[in-house]
């Protein structure tokens, strides 16, 4: 029971982006409602937690009393033409439902409009199956799903801090780095037939040489020629919609998969986990790991940091502070090009935008954690990786899961300008 | 030849839409943020679509017109206050960072399928909800209209020595104009103005004559929705215009240049900067009105990409300039509908498909951009030293 609950969130986390994924058959040709000037559509899908329903019938009945009957089509999807607006009662034939299948409520009233496409929602389920989760079953899955994305959060947003630190530039186009992590895994696995690891180490090799390049042919020769900061931040929005466009025109704006088998379930007590999940879980922890041992220990680690305290004093006291940030940008590449392919794999595909829709994700972890400070980044994804999984479960509504973590830098700009670990110092 | 008149006239149908009118306001708005006050606000769009929002919904709920302007304005006043009141006091960054976020926020409260009846989701408000009000007004009356009533075709059969000839003519006039605008003293004087004013009229009427744009003089997307929006840029460049020369104009440019240094004046910078970033986002409000009345009102549409459209073609005019951001955003849509025909036209298919033309089009406007901020931050009209500033 309990395994069926979470494997239906599993499902509905996952389905928006299988149905972005091209099935290849698709030989279901619905017949298609157009709205337009004078004409108001209705539609929606009946599917249960295994799959949608073909052939269920549906009354259509308007204010006049006038009734009209669809059907659904083979991957269970309805839709109907009103050429009058007005409020209209969608009933569903409940003799027309598989024996197994209870409908909630089998009656829902839709106001359509001109021009519009409104939907018509029933609530349907197999009768093995029971809507009544625990609520602490639902917490615990998410909260793993919490530390999942803000593990791969913090691949991505400990570079982008150490840039900040080292540099002071907020670096917009990151998130095409990320974005570059899983379309290079999906280059090298899915279209070479490389193994995953093999893929895997070059998506990152490649991605730290991108690293590398750009600080070598851009932004170290913008450094020199002493461009503002604010005028380097808008070359990054500058390359971020370049890069993106450049995706587009590669791959177009459909989803691709890293690996095209589906992913085998693990589960423990009442949280389900993809066995790639789990794997990403433990390279992020291992490597972020790395990255702070090599941060607080290591002779170059402790370099970036004086750098990234005081380049001026660092310069002054020998290190060489060209090659530090060559460093970092060569390191946060890397490490943003594993978080993307680790990214692609957990939540199942990438395209040309995935990355531009978690930059700001990256941006509020790093904000909140407090700009330039490497643990405060960690610790900030942390929290913004939960936010967003457990604000759902917590009763905000689902489209707004996103929308609150923002909302949360903001508040927290208020009253803690400098972020959670940062230094309380003036700002502006 | 027909390439060639089938490109130009695509990028002159671009540079005369209501869309690009809506942009430029937009620009001059944020011109006020971030050209004159050093305000790095990325989230433009929202403003615009905030304006949009209160206008449509407004109007597609029964209210009357005015009603829904003041909504639409409201919305971006308050916008501005909750963005100003936490950022403006920290360093420049946070205000881009809270701004695009913000941005991102509205937007997704936009698509939210819980608020349908209001914003229409992700498929927004069609433009025949909201409309009808604002045509309405029209005394323009009905069907189409080309501006001038003759043009190059009844010319000597519309040779192409003709067009030729048109061409480099106004080709010299924008150059012209140009560099009378650099040189700054443009407009003073009535003698001045008036050989300024006289050059621009020239070279539209040559624009109009060597490339005939029939429309309706009503309808969706006619001359009347052209008029209005074309007509509300110049009343915002004039506005702007009248602003930065006055005190408080100065005071911006002050904050602008050192912030320290005017708060020394005994100013209260940060009142300062809240009436900017109000102002430029009541600017903003006007444009995203703009913006959907020849189309619909689409979150989409009015997100991040939105933003940094406006700040290339911001950089392109001429950051802290009058008339940069009028120039760069008929610049910037021309020149994209430009590279997008061309590539169309010239490029083989197996090369480049009808899709990748438009990919290709964004493509060279990011380059753009980072070329320009690079190797020209001042744009076309700017002065290099104005541009100097940092957080």
């Amino acid at each position: 029971m309990v395994r069926g609950a979470a494997g239906l969130i599993l499902a509905l986390l996952l389905a928006p982006l299988l149905a972005l994924i091209p099935t290849g058959a698709a030989h279901a040709v619905d017949t298609l409602c157009l709205p337009g000037p004078e004409a108001a559509c209705i539609a929606g899908t009946i599917r249960t937690e295994d799959g949608p329903l073909a052939d269920v019938t549906l009354t259509v009945t308007d204010e006049a009393g006038t009734e009209q009957e669809v059907t659904t089509g083979e991957t269970g999807k309805w839709n109907l033409q009103l050429d009058q607006e007005g409020p209209y009662v969608v009933k569903i034939d409940t003799d027309s439902l598989p024996d197994d299948v209870v409908v909630t409520e089998d009656e829902v009233t839709v106001k359509a409009t001109f021009g519009a496409t409104r939907p018509a929602l029933f609530e349907v389920r197999t009768e093995s199956y029971s809507a009544e989760t625990s609520k602490f079953d639902e917490l615990v899955q998410s909260t793993v799903n919490g530390i999942r994305l803000g593990l791969l959060l913090a691949l991505a947003s400990v570079g982008l801090s150490l840039i900040y630190g080292t540099t002071g530039l907020s670096n917009f186009a990151h998130a095409e780095q990320v974005t570059l992590g899983g379309l290079l895994g999906y280059f090298f696995v899915n279209q070479q037939g490389l193994s995953l690891v093999v893929g895997g180490v070059l998506v990152v090799i490649v991605c730290a040489f991108t690293g590398w390049f750009q600080d070598r042919v851009l932004w170290q020769p913008l450094r020199r020629r002493g461009l503002g900061l604010i005028q380097m931040m808008i070359v990054t929005i500058g390359l971020s919609l370049a890069l993106q466009y450049v995706f587009q025109y590669a791959v177009g704006a459909r989803t691709v998969r890293v690996e095209q088998a589906n992913p085998e379930v693990s589960t423990f007590g009442p949280v389900t986990i993809t066995n790639q999940s789990i794997v990403a879980m433990a390279i992020s922890v291992v490597v972020l790991a790395l990255v702070g041992y090599a941060l607080l220990r290591t002779r170059v680690g402790r370099a970036t940091r004086a750098v990234s305290d005081n380049p001026a004093l660092a310069a002054a006291s020998g290190i060489d502070t060209d090659r530090v940030i060559r460093l970092v940008w060569t390191v946060a590449m890397g490490l943003a090009g594993l978080s993307g392919l680790l990214y692609a794999l957990v939540t199942n595909g990438i395209k040309w935008d995935s990355g531009m829709q978690i930059l700001l994700l990256l941006f509020a972890a790093v904000t909140l954690g407090g700009l330039g400070t490497a643990f405060g980044a960690l610790l900030g994804s942390l929290i913004i990786g939960l936010v967003v999984e457990l604000s759902p479960v917590l009763g905000m509504p689902g489209d707004f899961k996103y929308a609150t973590a923002m909302l949360i830098l903001i508040l927290l700009l208020l009253v803690r300008p400098q972020g959670l670990l940062g230094k309380p110092q003036r700002v502006g | 030849m027909d390439d060639i008149q089938f490109i130009l006239n695509g990028m002159m149908r671009e540079a005369l839409s209501p869309q690009t009118a809506a942009v430029a306001i937009a620009v001059i708005g944020l011109n006020i943020h971030f050209g004159f006050t050093g305000l790095i606000n990325i989230g433009q769009s929202a403003f615009m679509l905030l304006g949009a929002y209160g206008f449509a919904i407004s109007i597609w709920h029964g209210l009357p017109m005015v009603v829904g302007l003041l909504f639409g304005f409201g919305a971006a006043f308050v916008f501005a206050l909750v963005l100003g009141a936490p950022t403006l006091k920290l360093r420049g960054d946070y205000l881009a960072i809270v701004t695009i976020s913000a941005a991102e926020i509205i937007r997704y409260v936009g698509r939210s399928a819980l608020l349908t009846d209001f914003t229409g989701s992700a498929q927004g408000i069609p433009g025949s909800q909201f409309r009808d009000p604002f045509t309405n007004l029209s005394f323009f009356g009905g069907g189409q209209f080309t501006l001038l009533p003759f043009n190059y075709t009844d010319v000597a059969d519309g040779a192409a020595w003709l067009r030729i000839i048109g061409w480099v003519l106004v080709v010299a006039v924008i150059v012209l104009v140009v560099q009378r605008l650099r040189k700054g003293h443009a407009f003073a004087g009535i003698g001045q103005a008036a050989l300024m004013l006289g050059l621009i009229v020239v070279g539209l009427f040559l624009l109009f004559f060597l490339f005939p744009v029939p429309n309706q003089r009503t309808g969706v997307n006619g001359w009347w929705v052209r008029f209005i929006a074309w007509g509300l840029v110049l009343v915002c460049t004039l506005l702007v215009y009248l602003l930065v020369r006055s005190p408080w104009g100065r005071l911006l440019r002050g904050i602008r240049e050192d912030e320290d240094a005017i708060r020394s004046l005994g100013k209260n910078v940060f009142a300062i900067k809240m009436q900017a970033l109000i102002i430029g986002g009541l600017f903003g409000a006007l444009g995203g009105m703009v913006y959907v009345l020849p189309a619909s009102v689409q979150p989409d549409s009015m997100g991040r990409s939105l933003t940094f459209f406006c700040y290339t073609a911001l950089l392109l005019g001429g950051a802290a300039t009058i008339f940069g951001p009028v120039l760069g955003a008929i610049i910037f849509f021309a020149a994209r509908i430009g590279i997008k025909y061309t590539s169309a036209a010239y490029v083989p298919d197996s090369i480049m498909n009808g899709q990748q033309t438009e990919q290709f089009s964004y493509i060279v406007v990011g380059v753009a951009l980072m070329l320009i901020v690079i190797f020209r931050p001042q744009g076309i009209l700017g002065n290099k030293r104005e541009l100097r500033f940092n957080v």
